[in-house]
């Protein structure tokens, strides 16, 4: 499995866990324990994101920004195409 | 408001296309138990709802949704590319075909597009979130093949 594969794989890994805790937080606010873990995932996530960023593209359009001379949020490939990730 | 987060939820690499399957598949998206429907319910209950709490869980459950919805139609566009004439017509295909071509249209297998009427939105709090225990339950129906099929991301 190569690096970008890898890291989209961690980060994808990620963002699934967090998104399980922030449902379990909507019906459970007041919980610590998911509150810190929610933190924990965070750091994590954000650290991953910013290395992929760096070396492959924008993950969301709020921080897409220009590379030369071309909008980089229009690069391909997109992810329901065949055989490509991003 | 939302964001677009440039990935799918899970990834989805059809290595053999495959009309047939297609035509089933894209139930999930536009049918009346589909990704479509589960996502203008919850998305559309939300408002009535009188705790946090229930806004929360319906705004943030219904926006997953839409990323099932795009995990179908990556499916159904990935299951009908690079198809011949004959492909299309022995799978049955040339019907959808000759309306949508090979872009992915929300629609059922049994041909019907999708309509509001599958989903029940009434603003009273027990009534729809009955409305959403029984949908889930039907979702979860039609996913078995696609439950099995899940392996660890890592």
């Amino acid at each position: 499995m190569d690096d970008r594969m890898m890291l989209t794989r961690r980060i994808h890994a990620l963002d699934f866990a967090l998104l399980e805790v922030a449902l379990f937080l909507d019906t459970n606010p007041c919980n610590e324990q998911a509150m810190c873990k929610r933190r924990q995932l965070m750091e994590q996530r954000d650290a991953l994101i910013a290395a992929y960023e760096e070396q492959f593209c924008p993950y969301m359009v709020t921080k897409a920004d220009v590379e030369g001379d071309r909008w980089s949020w229009v690069q391909g490939p997109w992810p329901w195409e065949y055989g490509k990730e991003c | 408001m939302w964001q677009y987060e440039k990935k799918l939820q899970y990834p989805v690499k059809i290595k053999n296309p495959n009309p047939k399957i297609a035509q089933i598949v894209i139930s999930q998206f536009g049918g009346p138990d589909g990704e479509l429907g589960a996502a203008m319910r919850y998305l559309s209950q939300r408002y009535s709802m009188p705790y946090d709490e229930l806004r929360a869980i319906l705004t943030d459950i219904g926006t997953e949704e839409l990323a099932h919805m795009e995990m179908i139609s990556a499916m159904v566009y990935q299951l009908t590319r690079n198809l011949s004439p004959e492909e299309i017509k022995r799978a049955g295909f040339d019907k959808y075909f000759v309306d949508h071509t090979t872009a992915v249209y929300p629609i059922a297998a049994a041909s019907l597009p999708w309509r509001a009427e599958y989903i029940g939105v009434k603003g009273d709090v027990i009534t729809d979130l009955h409305e959403d225990l029984a949908a889930d339950a039907t979702t979860a129906k039609e996913q078995p093949p696609f439950q099995k099929a899940r392996k660890p991301l890592i």
